[in-house]
């Protein structure tokens, strides 16, 4: 009973994070993703008896709920109902995509005309989809050929399919990166989720990226069990510790407008990127609200008013 | 209130066509002159909001339609192309998106307020059917709609929910694979729930039309439950409705419009935005939150009653939850309709209120622990609240004294009778007590 009341109290307050403790595509935390966590299957999501068991059994050994941290809430240029890009940010994020998680995470969504929008010129879109190679075809003879990318060409994977990258990762396949900032987010939870209608807190994938790429290096804590070729970061949402090794090393990039160098830096800078990466008409879209919202309110006024002397002289 | 025609029209053409198809006379009787109690709130203009948001639904989900591939291998890129490169694709897609959720919130609240004020009683009872018809319609449109992205929660909803019918001894099989159109949700699958979400939206506005004339044929209840007597009880449709209605939606839009442009993922979930993957079993597969309650009752039942396992008897307590609903015209024994009038009643309704949020807020944490037992009390409650505290209470509960007429609740019960209505009402009853 009192343990009954004890859980009461943490779910009122929240203490259980609960419900996210996913297992992520290609995050998966060991080779073998049942020994983790295991997913529920279908039978157990409708098959209630076995649920219940379940839970019981998990109340006895209080499982941990992933993460172990909640991210920290950093301040966003395009967060709030002005937010907008900070586009200098954007291709430091840019550079640090393409030189530190292109080299496993494909982000086939975008092409390269996009990166326009983060303030390069035709002219450099072309040169940098030039750096590229891609597979084209099939050409008159029948045959595939590889040529240089151009802007309206997705970014090529750098894995040839899903099994190729699970194959040279432990297993564990690296996701695309397109939407990644969208389909990362740390439950918020009661009374956290009622209070973001009002701030219009958005900002849970970037804040969840930038605590994951900076939460390595921790010491995890007593009894935790680390499988081998995985990595502990009290961050990741779908276990004590995920396949990727930490990514990111202090002056691992250099910036070309001198901004140092540091795992922070670059981490907010590539969050950023991939914000605008998953939602790139974020900022047209609040611009767009702004006015809309102006609209309303003068017409709802107007409205009011009329509605005010219709039913002036008729008591209701 | 269906009764004598007023229309009058105004020059030759309107005869003419008057006369061979009387379609202006029945708009004009319906939204011009249709008298309404001169007493209603601000809660009996979520009709006319619910009408809107049909509306955008229909119109945003046809753009929508001319970009979507309904293939299971093209589906999700389809929609990152619809908000990717589709001019104000992502303007249609997120107002279609949340669109689906203030659909819902408005219909909850249109749904209590005829709980609160008793707007099922007679004689309105096809009325409240018609309109518990269209609940389970939206509710079919919008998990089927849900299930076109493709993606994770998308994939597992629907794999869940066509589950349910396999709970059915017999039936339940053969019922979900021509759900599926096959063993497993598929292409199969997306191809028909797209066909059937294309569908049902109309046969949605074929119902609200009946729903509607079943109104205009009883007339509206209003706050005091004391139905229309005079003409003074009434105001025409328009102005009064029409500019009342109009501000609620325009009021209704800007929170609608919060959403769509400044948190448009805040109701979605973000595994949606992992594309669907029949090997990978999402943690919790949870439903958007206007199920969530009938989902914390489904898997409130975690036993066996005698043959009936606990799976069956989830289902039928979720599909009972909203069944029970048909009959509420005959629960309720009480003859007094609204609330108001009601002390008692008006307690149970708010305790209802909470227990609905409660259980929804228990739909989305994960059956362990201690929820699944705060699910079946909920749900005991629930049920409660329909087979015995509304019969029972009928019977037990003194009504406050009913107000003569809505002109006397309004007015006052010195109202000069006569009194034309939207006229100027005598100087002394102006000061009278408002009941709302």
């Amino acid at each position: 009973m009192k343990k009954l009341l004890a859980a009461l109290l943490a779910g009122g307050l929240m203490i259980i994070p609960a419900a996210h403790a996913q297992d992520k595509e290609g995050e998966a935390a060991s080779p073998s993703p049942q020994a983790a966590a295991p997913a529920p299957s279908e039978s157990e999501v409708t098959s209630n008896v076995a649920g219940d068991e379940a839970a019981a059994e998990e109340g006895e050994h209080e499982t941990p709920h992933y993460p172990l941290k909640r991210p920290a809430e950093l301040a966003w240029t395009f967060a709030g109902p002005f937010g907008h890009w900070d586009l200098q940010q954007l291709q430091r994020g840019y550079k640090v995509y393409k030189e530190v998680c292109a080299a496993c995470h494909s982000m086939e969504l975008v092409a390269f005309r996009n990166l326009e929008a983060l303030g390069y010129s035709e002219d450099q879109v072309k040169a940098i989809a030039g750096d590229y190679t891609v597979t084209d075809g099939p050409n008159g003879d029948g045959d595939m050929f590889e040529r240089p990318a151009i802007p309206s060409d997705h970014f090529p994977s750098p894995f040839a399919n899903p099994e190729a990258a699970a194959a040279a990762n432990n297993g564990a396949a690296p996701p695309d990166l397109s939407l990644i900032a969208k389909a990362r987010a740390v439950e918020r939870g009661f009374p956290r989720f009622v209070f973001d209608t009002v701030t219009q807190y958005q900002e849970a994938g970037p804040d969840y990226i930038h605590a994951l790429l900076t939460g390595y290096g921790q010491n995890p804590p007593p009894g935790t069990v680390i499988q081998p070729g995985t990595h502990f970061n009290p961050y990741f949402i779908g276990g004590p510790a995920l396949a990727m090794p930490p990514p990111l090393s202090a002056d691992a990039v250099t910036y070309d407008d001198g901004t140092p160098g540091t795992v922070d830096q670059y981490a907010r800078d590539v969050s950023s990127f991939l914000m605008w990466a998953a939602e790139p008409h974020l900022v047209e879209r609040k611009a767009t609200g702004f006015v809309v919202m102006l609209y309303l309110l003068i017409f709802a006024a107007l409205v009011y008013l009329v509605k005010k002397r219709v039913w002036a002289n008729t008591p209701h | 209130m269906s009764g004598h025609s007023s229309y009058v029209p105004t020059n030759r053409f309107m005869r003419w066509v008057d006369a061979r198809l009387p379609l202006p006379r029945l708009v004009y009787d319906s939204f011009v002159a249709f008298p309404v109690p001169r007493n209603l709130n601000y809660a009996y203009t979520f009709g006319g909001i619910l009408s809107l948001m049909l509306g955008i639904q229909i119109v945003t989900g046809v753009v929508l339609a001319m970009h979507y591939s309904g293939n299971s291998a093209l589906a999700f890129h389809s929609v990152e192309q619809i908000m990717r490169d589709v001019n104000w694709g992502w303007l249609m897609r997120y107002m279609h998106a949340n669109g689906a959720s203030f659909f819902f919130v408005a219909v909850y609240i249109h749904i209590f307020r005829g709980l609160y004020y008793g707007s099922y009683k007679a004689p309105r009872e096809i009325l409240w059917i018609l309109g518990v018809v269209i609940f389970l319609l939206m509710m079919a449109t919008a998990f089927m709609g849900y299930v076109l992205p493709w993606g994770q929660m998308s994939f597992w909803g629907a794999t869940v929910i066509t589950g349910f019918f396999t709970a059915f001894p017999i039936i339940g099989d053969p019922i979900q694979q021509l759900l599926l159109g096959g063993f497993a949700v598929d292409n199969a699958t997306l191809n028909r729930f797209f066909s059937l979400h294309y569908l049902l939206p109309f046969m949605i506005a074929g119902v609200v039309i009946l729903h509607i004339w079943a109104l205009h044929v009883t007339g509206q209840t209003n706050p005091t439950g004391v139905e229309v007597k005079t003409k003074d009880d009434v105001v025409p449709f328009t102005p009064h409705a029409t500019i009342k209605d109009g501000l609620g939606m325009v009021v209704f839009l800007l929170f609608y419009c919060w959403f769509v442009f400044y948190m448009p993922n805040f109701l979605g979930h973000p595994d949606n935005y992992i594309p669907a993957n029949p090997l990978k079993t999402p943690a919790h597969i949870v439903p958007e939150w206007y199920f969530l309650p009938f989902y914390a009752m489904l898997r409130a039942i975690t036993f066996n009653i005698g043959p009936i396992d606990s799976k069956l008897g989830g289902v039928l307590v979720m599909f009972g939850s909203i069944i029970v609903l048909f009959f509420l015209p005959w629960l309720d024994t009480s003859r007094v309709r609204s609330a108001v009038y009601r002390p008692i009643y008006r307690i149970f309704f708010w305790v209802l209120v909470v227990d609905t949020i409660f259980l929804g807020w228990l739909g989305s944490r994960p059956a362990e622990g201690i929820y699944p037992t705060l699910a079946l009390i909920g749900t005991i409650y629930y049920f409660a609240h329909w087979l015995v505290i509304l019969p029972v209470l009928g019977l037990v509960e003194t009504p406050r004294k009913l107000p003569a007429s809505i002109a006397e609740a309004v007015l006052g019960p010195n109202y000069a009778s006569g009194t034309a209505a939207g006229a100027a009402p005598p100087s002394g009853s102006v000061s009278a007590p408002e009941n709302r």
